[in-house]
């Protein structure tokens, strides 16, 4: 990987932490206040699907998410294991691809409308 | 020499990468710094003992070992400080290749402070005047806060990244950069900038802050590293390397 995409990659990495840190506060005192209030799957549902301030609120989140997670674990699989180099980037591109489908199929499964 | 105060036990490394840790013991003297409990060992007990150091004032940065598990300084670090119940455990400084007892073999060290793009280069020649830098400019003041290291190896010692990713520049090394990044009369700042670029550079660097915690002079690599950091994504931002 050249010089620059680790540089940019670690950019990235510090910026998804900064919308991270956003997303997990909100992302918890959502969760404590459905709990608080005893709510339902189906209220919770009725209050997520067709909503747009939800979907892109998540939406933020998974890409997060996607960006953080593998240039983090590369990070930590080159330093306890030594792996580095093309077959390392390769499966993080996959890890990023396949957390952004799943996240965004859970995304897709509570706000579709 | 003083009347000892009582008896200390000594373990001293003796070997190469392989080895043991053998026992001494040595009179315990007032104001006693480990480096002359080192020199009681070599000069009275055990002639063969390998060890160095030369200005014994915290100067030249030669002296520094792995004291009770802590690199250290041993001419500046008084026995009283570091050992408990009269015990002392002294090894050659990490993360580099011992060469003989508590000798390192300091070459991968100053290696990378080359590799960092750790020398000066100016423009000016011996026609041209001296160059005038403020002493209250910012970039100034970022210089001060790191020109004093000594070259000891006691943060590249005590970094956990060095041990894991063995290429990494390490903080002094990223230190010495960040003094000539903040030199406004270096002319090969580009090429610095890309030196200590990337994931055996500066990114490397998890902000454990050991180094910072350990620096015998106090200075801070951590806050070099970070400012190198921001300073090497910005540039790769607008495309300079
Ligand atoms: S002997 Fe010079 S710094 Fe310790």
């Amino acid at each position: 990987m050249n010089l620059r995409t680790q540089v940019l990659l670690w950019g990235a990495q510090r910026a998804s932490a900064a919308v991270l840190a956003f997303c997990v506060l909100v992302h918890l005192v959502t969760i404590i206040y459905a709990v608080r209030n005893g709510l339902t799957a189906a209220e919770i549902l009725a209050r997520t699907s067709g909503s747009v301030a939800w979907t892109l609120f998540y939406t933020v989140f998974v890409v997060a998410i996607a960006v953080h997670a593998p240039i983090g674990l590369r990070n930590v699989l080159a330093e306890t294991f030594q792996w580095r180099g093309r077959g390392l980037d390769l499966a993080m591109l996959i890890l990023a691809l396949t957390l952004a489908l799943w996240g965004w199929r859970a995304v897709y499964a509570i706000t579709a409308a | 020499m003083g009347t000892a105060l009582s008896v200390l036990h000594v373990r001293v490394w003796r070997g190469t990468e392989s080895g043991e840790y053998q026992e001494f013991q040595v009179p315990r003297l007032e104001s006693q710094t480990v480096l002359d409990v080192v020199t009681h060992i070599q000069r009275k007990l055990d002639p063969t003992l390998s060890y160095r150091f030369a200005c014994r004032v915290g100067m030249c940065g030669s002296c520094a070992m792995t004291v009770n598990g802590k690199a250290r300084w041993t001419c500046r670090t008084h026995v009283a400080s570091v050992s408990d119940e009269e015990r002392l455990e002294i090894g050659p400084l990490r993360n580099l290749p011992v060469i003989k007892d508590l000798v390192t073999d300091m070459a991968p060290f100053f290696d990378k402070w080359a590799a960092a793009k750790g020398q000066f280069r100016g423009s000016a020649t011996r026609n041209d005047d001296f160059a005038r830098v403020s002493p209250e400019s910012r970039q100034r003041r970022l210089v001060d806060e790191s020109i004093e290291c000594i070259g000891c190896g006691v943060c590249y010692s005590s970094c956990d990244v060095v041990t894991w990713k063995p290429d990494y520049l390490g903080p002094a090394a990223l230190t010495r950069a960040w003094t000539l990044v903040n030199d406004v009369r270096d002319v090969d700042q580009r090429e610095r900038l890309t030196a200590v670029a990337g994931d055996a550079g500066c990114h490397a660097c998890h902000t454990q802050m050991t180094c910072t915690e350990r620096c015998p002079k106090k200075l801070s690599p951590t806050a070099g590293i970070a400012g190198l950091k921001r300073a090497v994504l910005s540039a790769a931002l607008k495309g300079e390397i």
